[in-house]
Protein backbone atom coordinates (compact mmCIF):
# COMPACT_ATOMS: atom_id res chain seq x y z
CA UNK A 1 0.00 0.00 0.00
CA UNK A 2 1.47 3.63 -0.72
CA UNK A 3 1.96 6.31 1.91
CA UNK A 4 -0.90 8.24 0.43
CA UNK A 5 -3.12 5.29 1.00
CA UNK A 6 -2.14 4.68 4.41
CA UNK A 7 -2.63 8.04 5.23
CA UNK A 8 -6.10 8.29 3.58
CA UNK A 9 -7.15 4.90 5.11
CA UNK A 10 -6.24 6.64 8.74
CA UNK A 11 -7.31 9.76 8.43
CA UNK A 12 -10.97 7.37 7.62
CA UNK A 13 -10.27 5.93 10.23
CA UNK A 14 -10.12 8.56 12.73
CA UNK A 15 -13.38 10.24 12.00
CA UNK A 16 -15.15 6.83 11.78
CA UNK A 17 -13.72 6.46 15.25
CA UNK A 18 -14.39 9.86 16.43
CA UNK A 19 -18.22 10.30 14.94
CA UNK A 20 -19.07 6.25 15.06
CA UNK A 21 -17.33 5.46 18.32
CA UNK A 22 -17.27 2.31 20.20
CA UNK A 23 -21.19 1.17 18.85
CA UNK A 24 -21.56 1.39 15.01
CA UNK A 25 -25.31 0.33 15.89
CA UNK A 26 -25.70 3.54 17.65
CA UNK A 27 -25.00 6.09 14.26
CA UNK A 28 -27.21 3.58 12.38
CA UNK A 29 -29.91 3.47 14.78
CA UNK A 30 -29.64 7.35 14.92
CA UNK A 31 -30.40 7.52 11.12
CA UNK A 32 -32.85 4.79 10.58
CA UNK A 33 -34.81 6.39 13.85
CA UNK A 34 -34.75 10.21 11.93
CA UNK A 35 -35.85 8.23 8.33
CA UNK A 36 -38.80 6.76 9.91
CA UNK A 37 -39.74 10.25 11.92
CA UNK A 38 -39.46 12.43 8.17
CA UNK A 39 -41.47 9.65 6.71
CA UNK A 40 -44.24 9.43 9.53
CA UNK A 41 -44.09 13.91 9.95
CA UNK A 42 -45.62 13.38 6.17
CA UNK A 43 -48.42 11.59 7.10
CA UNK A 44 -51.27 12.76 9.88
CA UNK A 45 -49.75 10.07 12.14
CA UNK A 46 -47.56 12.04 15.15
CA UNK A 47 -44.09 11.56 14.71
CA UNK A 48 -42.08 12.46 18.08
CA UNK A 49 -42.10 9.38 19.77
CA UNK A 50 -40.05 7.91 17.27
CA UNK A 51 -36.55 8.88 18.14
CA UNK A 52 -36.74 9.01 21.84
CA UNK A 53 -38.17 5.61 21.93
CA UNK A 54 -35.22 4.54 19.25
CA UNK A 55 -32.97 5.90 21.69
CA UNK A 56 -33.59 4.59 24.65
CA UNK A 57 -34.26 1.28 23.10
CA UNK A 58 -30.29 1.44 21.35
CA UNK A 59 -28.57 2.52 24.34
CA UNK A 60 -30.52 -0.49 26.48
CA UNK A 61 -29.08 -2.94 23.81
CA UNK A 62 -25.68 -1.27 23.33
CA UNK A 63 -25.40 -1.55 27.30
CA UNK A 64 -26.34 -5.11 27.25
CA UNK A 65 -23.95 -6.19 24.85
CA UNK A 66 -20.64 -4.01 26.14
CA UNK A 67 -21.91 -5.83 29.43
CA UNK A 68 -21.90 -8.95 27.82
CA UNK A 69 -18.77 -8.57 26.69
CA UNK A 70 -17.00 -6.92 29.89
CA UNK A 71 -18.18 -9.91 31.41
CA UNK A 72 -16.85 -12.48 28.93
CA UNK A 73 -13.11 -10.61 28.58
CA UNK B 1 -33.35 28.61 29.73
CA UNK B 2 -31.84 26.96 26.60
CA UNK B 3 -29.23 29.18 26.37
CA UNK B 4 -28.52 28.30 30.35
CA UNK B 5 -28.38 24.56 29.79
CA UNK B 6 -26.41 24.73 26.73
CA UNK B 7 -24.10 26.95 28.13
CA UNK B 8 -23.60 24.22 31.09
CA UNK B 9 -23.18 21.47 28.80
CA UNK B 10 -20.64 23.16 26.59
CA UNK B 11 -18.90 23.92 30.10
CA UNK B 12 -19.20 20.68 31.85
CA UNK B 13 -17.96 18.90 28.12
CA UNK B 14 -14.99 21.55 28.35
CA UNK B 15 -13.75 20.45 32.06
CA UNK B 16 -13.88 16.49 31.19
CA UNK B 17 -11.71 17.16 28.14
CA UNK B 18 -9.83 20.11 29.60
CA UNK B 19 -8.60 17.25 32.55
CA UNK B 20 -7.35 15.16 30.35
CA UNK B 21 -5.29 17.53 27.95
CA UNK B 22 -4.27 19.02 31.13
CA UNK B 23 -2.65 15.41 32.57
CA UNK B 24 -0.97 14.90 29.18
CA UNK B 25 0.52 18.51 28.77
CA UNK B 26 1.76 18.44 32.82
CA UNK B 27 3.66 14.57 32.03
CA UNK B 28 5.17 16.22 29.12
CA UNK B 29 6.16 19.43 30.41
CA UNK B 30 7.70 18.12 33.80
CA UNK B 31 9.59 15.77 31.92
CA UNK B 32 10.93 17.49 28.99
CA UNK B 33 10.46 21.15 29.72
CA UNK B 34 8.26 23.47 29.10
CA UNK B 35 9.48 25.23 26.36
CA UNK B 36 8.79 23.20 23.29
CA UNK B 37 5.54 22.22 25.70
CA UNK B 38 3.91 25.25 25.49
CA UNK B 39 4.12 25.91 21.98
CA UNK B 40 2.70 22.49 21.49
CA UNK B 41 -0.50 23.86 23.52
CA UNK B 42 -0.11 27.02 21.78
CA UNK B 43 -0.40 25.46 18.14
CA UNK B 44 -3.54 23.02 19.12
CA UNK B 45 -5.64 25.60 20.22
CA UNK B 46 -4.93 27.82 17.51
CA UNK B 47 -5.80 25.31 15.27
CA UNK B 48 -9.17 24.41 17.68
CA UNK B 49 -10.23 28.28 17.05
CA UNK B 50 -9.48 28.27 13.47
CA UNK B 51 -12.08 25.62 12.99
CA UNK B 52 -14.57 27.47 15.15
CA UNK B 53 -13.52 30.56 13.39
CA UNK B 54 -14.02 28.69 9.96
CA UNK B 55 -16.88 26.32 10.31
CA UNK B 56 -19.32 28.53 12.62
CA UNK B 57 -20.12 31.32 10.14
CA UNK B 58 -20.85 27.90 7.34
CA UNK B 59 -22.95 26.19 9.66
CA UNK B 60 -25.28 29.92 9.93
CA UNK B 61 -25.85 29.43 6.08
CA UNK B 62 -27.58 25.78 6.61
CA UNK B 63 -31.13 25.73 6.48
CA UNK B 64 -32.48 25.23 9.73
CA UNK B 65 -34.09 21.73 9.32
CA UNK B 66 -31.20 20.81 7.54
CA UNK B 67 -29.27 22.16 10.72
CA UNK B 68 -30.67 20.45 13.22
CA UNK B 69 -30.99 17.23 12.02
CA UNK B 70 -27.30 17.47 11.18
CA UNK B 71 -26.69 18.66 14.67
CA UNK B 72 -29.43 16.51 16.28
CA UNK B 73 -27.54 13.08 14.67
CA UNK B 74 -23.89 14.89 15.88
CA UNK B 75 -25.16 15.16 19.38
CA UNK B 76 -27.19 11.89 19.79
CA UNK B 77 -23.90 10.07 18.93
CA UNK B 78 -21.83 12.38 20.68
CA UNK B 79 -24.22 12.13 23.75
CA UNK B 80 -25.13 8.20 23.71
CA UNK B 81 -21.41 7.62 23.59
CA UNK B 82 -20.73 9.72 26.28
CA UNK B 83 -23.44 8.33 28.41
CA UNK B 84 -23.05 4.48 27.83
CA UNK B 85 -19.23 5.12 28.93
CA UNK B 86 -20.47 7.19 32.07
CA UNK B 87 -22.69 4.19 32.85
CA UNK B 88 -20.33 1.50 32.52
CA UNK B 89 -18.05 2.99 34.72
CA UNK B 90 -20.91 3.68 37.47
CA UNK B 91 -21.87 0.39 37.46
CA UNK B 92 -18.64 -1.17 37.36
CA UNK B 93 -18.25 -2.81 34.23
CA UNK B 94 -15.39 -0.05 33.14
CA UNK B 95 -12.48 1.06 34.66
CA UNK B 96 -13.02 4.58 35.94
CA UNK B 97 -10.99 7.27 34.05
CA UNK B 98 -7.88 7.19 36.49
CA UNK B 99 -5.71 10.68 35.85
CA UNK B 100 -3.03 9.71 38.39
CA UNK B 101 -2.50 6.60 36.99
CA UNK B 102 -2.63 7.91 33.13
CA UNK B 103 -0.12 10.63 34.14
CA UNK B 104 2.37 7.89 35.44
CA UNK B 105 2.03 6.26 32.20
CA UNK B 106 2.66 10.02 30.16
CA UNK B 107 5.95 10.55 32.36
CA UNK B 108 7.49 7.10 31.76
CA UNK B 109 6.97 7.28 28.45
CA UNK B 110 8.12 10.83 27.93
CA UNK B 111 11.27 9.83 29.80
CA UNK B 112 12.84 7.70 27.54
CA UNK B 113 11.68 9.14 23.96
CA UNK B 114 14.79 10.89 22.46
CA UNK B 115 15.09 15.34 22.48
CA UNK B 116 15.92 17.17 19.07
CA UNK B 117 13.99 18.31 16.12
CA UNK B 118 12.53 21.40 14.62
CA UNK B 119 10.44 22.71 17.38
CA UNK B 120 13.75 21.90 20.32
CA UNK B 121 11.77 18.94 21.32
CA UNK B 122 9.83 17.50 18.50
CA UNK B 123 8.35 14.80 21.25
CA UNK B 124 7.02 17.18 23.64
CA UNK B 125 5.43 20.03 20.86
CA UNK B 126 4.24 16.30 19.32
CA UNK B 127 2.22 15.10 22.23
CA UNK B 128 1.33 18.25 24.06
CA UNK B 129 -0.48 19.13 20.24
CA UNK B 130 -1.73 16.22 19.94
CA UNK B 131 -3.42 15.88 22.99
CA UNK B 132 -4.99 19.37 23.09
CA UNK B 133 -6.46 19.65 19.76
CA UNK B 134 -7.71 15.17 20.33
CA UNK B 135 -9.11 16.50 23.67
CA UNK B 136 -10.26 19.88 22.18
CA UNK B 137 -12.20 18.44 19.15
CA UNK B 138 -15.48 17.09 20.35
CA UNK B 139 -15.58 20.33 22.68
CA UNK B 140 -15.36 22.24 18.74
CA UNK B 141 -18.26 20.45 17.65
CA UNK B 142 -20.24 20.22 20.60
CA UNK B 143 -19.68 24.11 20.70
CA UNK B 144 -20.56 24.80 16.63
CA UNK B 145 -23.39 22.28 17.57
CA UNK B 146 -25.15 24.05 20.24
CA UNK B 147 -23.87 27.27 18.83
CA UNK B 148 -25.24 27.19 15.20
CA UNK B 149 -28.56 25.70 16.47
CA UNK B 150 -29.36 28.92 19.13
CA UNK B 151 -27.45 31.12 16.96
CA UNK B 152 -24.92 31.55 20.16
CA UNK B 153 -21.45 30.66 18.85
CA UNK B 154 -20.22 33.21 20.66
CA UNK B 155 -21.48 32.21 24.11
CA UNK B 156 -21.04 28.48 23.31
CA UNK B 157 -17.11 29.46 22.97
CA UNK B 158 -17.77 31.51 26.53
CA UNK B 159 -18.71 28.61 28.32
CA UNK B 160 -15.64 26.38 26.91
CA UNK B 161 -12.94 29.22 27.26
CA UNK B 162 -14.38 29.55 31.22
CA UNK B 163 -13.59 25.75 31.50
CA UNK B 164 -10.18 25.63 29.85
CA UNK B 165 -8.98 28.74 31.81
CA UNK B 166 -10.68 27.29 35.15
CA UNK B 167 -8.55 23.56 34.44
CA UNK B 168 -5.39 25.50 33.42
CA UNK B 169 -5.49 27.74 36.61
CA UNK B 170 -6.27 24.66 38.77
CA UNK B 171 -3.62 23.09 37.09
CA UNK B 172 -0.78 25.26 37.23
CA UNK B 173 -1.43 25.86 41.33
CA UNK B 174 -1.60 22.40 42.02
CA UNK B 175 1.31 21.40 39.62
CA UNK B 176 -0.90 17.90 39.43
CA UNK B 177 -3.33 16.14 37.25
CA UNK B 178 -6.93 16.95 38.75
CA UNK B 179 -7.68 13.71 39.74
CA UNK B 180 -10.00 15.03 42.12
CA UNK B 181 -12.61 16.23 39.30
CA UNK B 182 -15.73 14.06 39.30
CA UNK B 183 -14.71 13.22 35.65
CA UNK B 184 -17.28 10.77 35.70
CA UNK B 185 -20.53 11.90 37.12
CA UNK B 186 -19.74 15.36 34.65
CA UNK B 187 -19.07 12.91 31.33
CA UNK B 188 -22.82 11.46 32.62
CA UNK B 189 -24.63 14.93 33.15
CA UNK B 190 -23.33 15.94 29.67
CA UNK B 191 -24.47 12.80 28.08
CA UNK B 192 -27.31 13.03 29.28
CA UNK B 193 -27.47 17.37 27.98
CA UNK B 194 -26.54 16.07 24.87
CA UNK B 195 -28.86 12.73 24.12
CA UNK B 196 -32.28 15.09 25.30
CA UNK B 197 -30.88 18.10 23.42
CA UNK B 198 -29.73 15.79 20.19
CA UNK B 199 -33.30 14.01 20.28
CA UNK B 200 -35.06 17.20 20.71
CA UNK B 201 -33.38 19.28 17.39
CA UNK B 202 -33.00 15.39 15.83
CA UNK B 203 -36.71 15.25 15.66
CA UNK B 204 -37.36 18.87 14.75
CA UNK B 205 -35.20 18.90 11.54
CA UNK B 206 -36.97 15.69 10.75
CA UNK B 207 -40.32 17.60 10.22
CA UNK B 208 -41.70 16.05 13.70
CA UNK B 209 -43.53 18.56 16.09
CA UNK B 210 -43.09 17.98 20.23
CA UNK B 211 -45.99 17.93 21.92
CA UNK B 212 -45.89 21.76 24.13
CA UNK B 213 -43.16 23.04 21.31
CA UNK B 214 -40.10 24.14 23.73
CA UNK B 215 -41.14 23.24 26.68
CA UNK B 216 -40.70 19.15 25.72
CA UNK B 217 -37.10 19.85 26.27
CA UNK B 218 -37.33 19.24 29.82
CA UNK B 219 -39.47 16.23 30.31
CA UNK B 220 -37.08 14.36 27.60
CA UNK B 221 -33.83 15.89 30.03
CA UNK B 222 -35.94 13.75 32.95
CA UNK B 223 -36.95 10.95 31.09
CA UNK B 224 -33.07 10.18 29.57
CA UNK B 225 -31.75 10.80 33.36
CA UNK B 226 -34.28 8.17 35.05
CA UNK B 227 -33.26 6.00 32.02
CA UNK B 228 -29.54 6.30 32.80
CA UNK B 229 -29.92 6.00 36.27
CA UNK B 230 -32.13 3.32 36.30
CA UNK B 231 -29.44 1.38 34.07
CA UNK B 232 -26.66 1.89 36.51
CA UNK B 233 -28.72 0.81 39.01
CA UNK B 234 -29.89 -2.26 37.37
CA UNK B 235 -26.09 -2.85 35.96
CA UNK B 236 -24.75 -2.69 39.30
CA UNK B 237 -26.81 -5.29 40.81
CA UNK B 238 -25.80 -7.33 37.94
CA UNK B 239 -21.86 -6.57 38.46
CA UNK B 240 -22.21 -6.76 42.20
CA UNK B 241 -23.86 -10.52 41.82
CA UNK B 242 -21.27 -11.73 38.91
CA UNK B 243 -18.83 -10.44 42.01
CA UNK B 244 -20.28 -12.37 44.38
CA UNK B 245 -20.68 -15.48 42.32
CA UNK B 246 -16.43 -15.20 41.24
CA UNK B 247 -15.65 -15.38 44.92
CA UNK B 248 -17.68 -18.03 45.44
CA UNK B 249 -16.02 -19.78 43.01
CA UNK B 250 -12.54 -19.06 41.59
CA UNK B 251 -13.35 -20.36 38.03
CA UNK B 252 -15.18 -17.13 37.45
CA UNK B 253 -12.90 -14.81 38.93
CA UNK B 254 -12.33 -13.30 35.69
CA UNK B 255 -16.03 -13.10 34.46
CA UNK B 256 -16.39 -10.17 36.56
CA UNK B 257 -13.41 -8.36 36.54
CA UNK B 258 -13.76 -4.91 35.00
CA UNK B 259 -12.62 -3.43 31.78
CA UNK B 260 -10.22 -1.41 30.33
CA UNK B 261 -10.33 2.49 31.40
CA UNK B 262 -10.75 3.67 28.08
Amino acid sequence: MTRVAVALRGFAAFWWDFIVGDDWRIAAAIVIAFAATAAVATTSFPAWWIVPLAVLITLALSLRSAARAARNN
Amino acid sequence: MHTTLLVLAVFAACVVESVEALTIVLAVGVTRGWHATMRGVAAGLIVLAALVAALGPALTVIPINALRLVVGGLLLVFGLGWLRKAILRASGFKGLHDEDAIYQRQLAAAEHARPGGIFGDSYAFTLAFKGVLLEGLEVVFIVLSFGANQHSIPLATVGAAAAVILVAVAGLALRAPLARVPENTLKFAVGVLLTAFGTFWGVEGADGHWPGSDVALLPIIGAVLAFALAAVWHLRRVHNRQTARSRTDPTRATEATSGSTR
